[in-house]
């Protein structure tokens, strides 16, 4: 037995093949005979597709074929679905335009796929791809969303009249509005969320093949939840059994939930692969994924917060327009809602809570979850409030915050969700003083006397994770379940080899989970290998996103291993002549209580397979179990950022000095990965704040679809981070876990906009605030 | 048209007709199958497909196959020692937790041999600076930075 394994910073098994270019990533599997695809795509935001010609294209040297949406309309090929049902304020479903694979019709955004050719080679497939002659009528396009409604706007699909797709509402109206009444100030803020472009460094890619012999079709694809893709493409696009379709996520290059979704591309290159009889690959270009990967944020928002005289919230009432794009994506419908009005709340007790959302179509690209997805945009809403309203009332933002925090739990919020633990007066505590904001006072006049104007912000966050319990997510609309699989094979000589539905695409999973793993079996973690993202190899599996992988993956393992132990222990009791009742089980030793007599893990997994003495009466030889797992509630990690900004005058640059973040991510396995998890996860944050921001011009033409025109940070825009955590262990799952992958994003944008309006001395500024932005706030300060 | 092109790829004479717009990442990756090296944006801004070109760091997303005609590259797949050991950078890399998903990896860690051999003590400051044609999605840059100070120190005291 070795030494813990669990809360140790052990380096990641998985590095060494990233170091020496070992990885696999989609584009990099090259399979014989594969061919080409290029995907032609509109370059208008809206028009009708009056013909398309494919004859030139079909006669340029290497071509196979050209498929338009009429090929795969009279292949019967259906269109991509929608995981979330919301039913609206009436009680009606949201409305579900149909989304062709390859459009039918009318192209509603720039970057919409319209034809697919297939080539030998990609630069053939390229130089024909110009050659399919698409005569559009452009029609008039809408892309902001609070135009969409407006009278006369051009309107998207003939099923979503006024380009709503619903109003939906959560809450208690009347308390809200009786509360509003009453209160002794209200503090009021209305933004823009703004549309941000996820950017992972892997392009999207996709190769699909189709086996003649087997009648069965592979994919490999640039995802987060292989399994999911299979179900969504098999039951309601293409129509096959699920036995007839292997899909492979390997090597990910990130994803930040913008692969998490069924993508029309994946769709048509399964599909071809049967047409062409070749395998058919297809790697996203930059320009085509600014254009065409499902977007994130985008909401406008009227907030209100009402207060008694001592700065005590009474309610909250918030009034949000969503921006869906063109089509509902994959999780589109539930991000706006489920995950965005329930965490209202935030870490307070703010009693009466309504919340009312209006998700809209426009013609821009399908807008989903991106990393936070609904929690960051909550975060905003109600951290912004409270730092503004403790100025209003001339009290400490930390001071406001005490005095509203929720300190007894389990506590249900008036937005639907149960907390089970926190403690966020000690966390805000830990990271005002890894902060020094005691010395703030100095630090701002030391930075006025060299010119720069400094500030100072807070954001007290608190998201769900651990997404879900399938009967709550399915009760509120999703039309699949959130469990998660895992499975354990023991091999004969001791070592083992998991199998879970979690994918990982950066976060480290086969480190952590070999952690856990190991620990539990008193084995080296190199004993120990984690296989995941291959439906052929893994029985099951919801995916990674919402920070639910050791939560909800980690712990169907850890059920799995108990099976494990129990049948362990019945091997153990047999070898060692004793009851099962008298064996103990301690991190790889069965023994006998109150004696020496003991077997090794390894030793119970040979007598497993090599059942020569055992008991074959009562147990079949063999070790190896699989377990699944379904949560009895969300995980709540929360946390406290401190954010200290310098802005020079003179050109409007921010520069963030000092940003502290203090989380509770319950209990923690390597903390070495949590942290890299937080800095990235703040980096995006600070990206949101201050340096990215989508834009589509009045005629809905991307104008940010670049690395030189949208800005993610590069290194020189970021500092060191003071990371830290409190623990309070979740309550529910045998870990004790939380999770962390999305805590940086979703608290750091409010903690630096806090930041930046202190040192402006203003009430608010929209993100980006980009140098421009807070020069000409400066500007009209002083014109004041 | 197709031409010839001949280097040196990782201290192996290679030669190959490709067409003459193949660009040098191109040629690395489908006509070596030497896939360490990626395509992050085909535009020379995330430094994804950074390799040495005769010892200095170059996007090969942005040069031909045929400019690099009898030059000495050096690709992530040839930076460790034969026997398998790890180069100081991407054993610091290792240690300092510098990657999560890796694809933008091989690229930082040429950039950063290729910086740590000019500036044996950077500082954190020239070390962000030094990350300019190099973007990440996933670390936050926090320990990359780490990782490339500690690996320039290492590769200084001739590890």
């Amino acid at each position: 037995m070795g030494a813990p394994l669990i809360g140790a910073r052990i380096q990641r098994k998985e590095d060494y093949r990233f170091l020496t270019g070992a990885g696999q990533y989609t584009d990099d599997v090259t399979i014989q005979r594969q061919t080409h695809a290029v995907f032609v795509r509109s370059p208008h935001a809206h028009a009708k597709i009056r013909s398309i010609r494919k004859d030139k294209a079909l006669k340029a040297p290497g071509v196979i074929a050209v498929f338009t949406g009429e090929d795969l309309a009279a292949a019967k090929v259906g269109g991509l679905p929608c995981g979330w049902l919301i039913t609206d304020v009436a009680g009606q479903p949201m409305k579900e335009p149909p989304h062709p694979c390859l459009a039918q019709g009318k192209a509603r955004y720039v970057g919409d796929h319209v034809a697919v050719v297939i080539a030998e080679t990609l630069d053939e497939a390229s130089d024909a791809a110009e050659l399919v002659e698409v005569d559009y009528e452009v029609l008039a396009a809408v892309a902001d969303a609070s135009m969409a409604r407006a009278k006369g706007a051009p309107q998207l699909h003939d099923v979503a009249p006024d380009n709503t797709c619903y109003v939906w509402a959560l809450g208690d109206k009347a308390a809200t509005d009786a509360a509003f009444a009453k209160a002794a100030h209200v503090t009021k803020l209305e933004f823009v969320n703004n549309r941000l472009i996820p950017n992972a460094i892997e392009p999207r890619a996709a190769i699909g093949l189709y086996s003649r012999a087997e009648d069965a079709y592979t994919l490999y694809v640039s995802n987060q939840n292989p399994h999911v893709e299979r179900l969504l493409m098999a039951a309601f696009v293409l129509g096959l059994p699920e036995h007839k379709l292997r899909v492979v996520a390997p090597d990910v290059g990130g994803g930040f939930g913008s692969k998490i979704y069924l993508y029309a591309e994946d769709v048509v290159v399964t599909w071809a692969s049967k047409q062409v009889n070749r395998p058919v690959k297809w790697t996203a270009e930059r320009s085509e994924s600014f254009v065409s990967d499902a977007h994130g944020r985008d909401h406008h928002t009227i907030a209100e917060l009402a207060m008694d005289k001592d700065g005590k919230f009474l309610a909250l009432r918030v009034k949000t327009t969503a921006n869906m794009g063109a089509y509902l994506s994959t999780f589109a419908s539930a991000i706006p809602t489920i995950l965005y009005a329930t965490l209202l709340a935030g870490q307070y007790t703010t009693p009466a809570i309504h919340v009312e959302v209006t998700a809209v179509f426009t013609n821009t690209a399908p807008v989903d979850a991106y990393r936070g997805a609904g929690r960051p945009e909550a975060t905003y809403v109600v951290e912004r409030l409270v730092e503004t309203a403790a100025r209003e009332m001339k009290l400490d933002p930390a001071e406001i915050r005490r005095r509203n925090f929720i300190k007894q739990f389990p506590y249900q919020t008036p937005v639907a969700l149960l907390y089970d633990i926190g403690d966020y007066e000690a966390t805000m505590a830990a990271a005002i003083k890894l902060a020094d904001v005691a010395g703030f006072p100095q630090r701002r006049k030391e930075a006025e006397a060299r010119g720069k104007l400094r500030g100072l912000g807070y954001a007290a966050y608190i998201e769900a994770c651990g997404i879900a319990p399938s009967a709550v997510a399915g009760a509120l609309g999703a039309r699949a379940g959130l469990f998660e699989a895992g499975e354990i094979r023991v091999h004969p000589t001791g070592s083992v080899t998991v199998f879970t539905g979690s994918h990982s695409h950066g976060q480290g999973h086969e480190t952590t989970f070999a952690q856990v793993v190991a620990d539990r079996f008193g084995l080296p973690i190199e004993s120990v290998d984690i296989v995941h993202g291959d439906t052929s190899k893994v029985l099951f599996g919801m995916g990674t996103y919402g920070s639910r992988s050791l939560a909800v993956g980690g712990t169907a393992i850890v059920k799995a291993m108990d099976k494990i132990i129990a049948k362990g222990k019945k091997i153990a009791a047999h070898l060692l002549e004793a009851a099962e009742g008298d064996i103990e089980y301690d991190r790889g030793v069965f023994k006998v209580a109150g004696t020496d007599k003991q077997k090794m893990f390894g030793e119970v997994a040979f007598a497993a397979y090599v059942p020569h003495n055992y008991p074959h009466d009562k147990l079949e030889p063999g070790l190896n179990e699989n377990a699944f797992y379904d949560p009895s509630n969300f995980t709540f990690p929360a946390g406290t950022y401190v954010c200290e900004v310098e802005i020079d005058r003179e050109t409007g640059t921010t520069k963030v000095v000092n940003f502290t973040a203090v989380d509770d991510f319950g209990k923690i396995v390597n903390p070495m990965i949590v942290e890299g998890q937080v800095h990235g996860g703040i980096t995006q944050g600070i990206g949101q704040a201050l340096t990215e921001g989508c834009r589509y011009d009045a005629t809905g033409q991307l104008t940010t679809g670049s690395f030189m025109d949208y800005c993610i940070p590069r290194a020189d825009d970021v500092p060191s981070y003071k990371v830290d955590t409190r623990e309070t262990a979740c309550t529910h799952n045998p870990l004790g876990v939380k999770g962390c992958g999305e805590a940086g994003a979703i608290g750091a944008p409010a903690a630096l906009m806090n930041a930046i309006t202190d040192a402006l001395g203003i009430k608010d500024l929209p993100m980006p605030a980009t140098p421009q932005t807070v020069w000409k706030a400066l500007q009209s300060k002083k014109a004041a | 048209m197709a031409i010839r092109v001949s280097m040196k790829v990782n201290g192996k004479a290679v030669s190959v007709e490709v067409e003459a717009r193949t660009l040098l990442v191109t040629f690395i990756r489908e006509n070596l199958r030497l896939t360490g090296t990626h395509v992050g944006c085909d535009t020379a801004q995330c430094g994804a497909c950074t390799v040495h070109m005769n010892g200095k760091a170059v996007k090969s997303c942005s040069i031909l196959a045929m400019q690099a005609e009898g030059a000495e590259i050096l690709t992530i797949e040839g930076l460790a020692k034969a026997d398998g050991t790890l180069h100081a950078m991407q054993a610091a890399f290792k240690e300092n937790h510098g990657l999560q998903c890796g694809f933008c990896t091989p690229g930082m860690v040429m950039n950063a041999v290729d910086f740590a051999k000019r500036h044996p003590n950077a500082s954190e400051l020239q070390v962000r600076e030094s990350l300019e044609g190099n973007l990440c999605r996933c670390t936050g840059y926090h320990n990359i930075v780490k990782s490339i100070v500690a690996g320039s120190k290492a590769m200084a005291a001739g590890k």
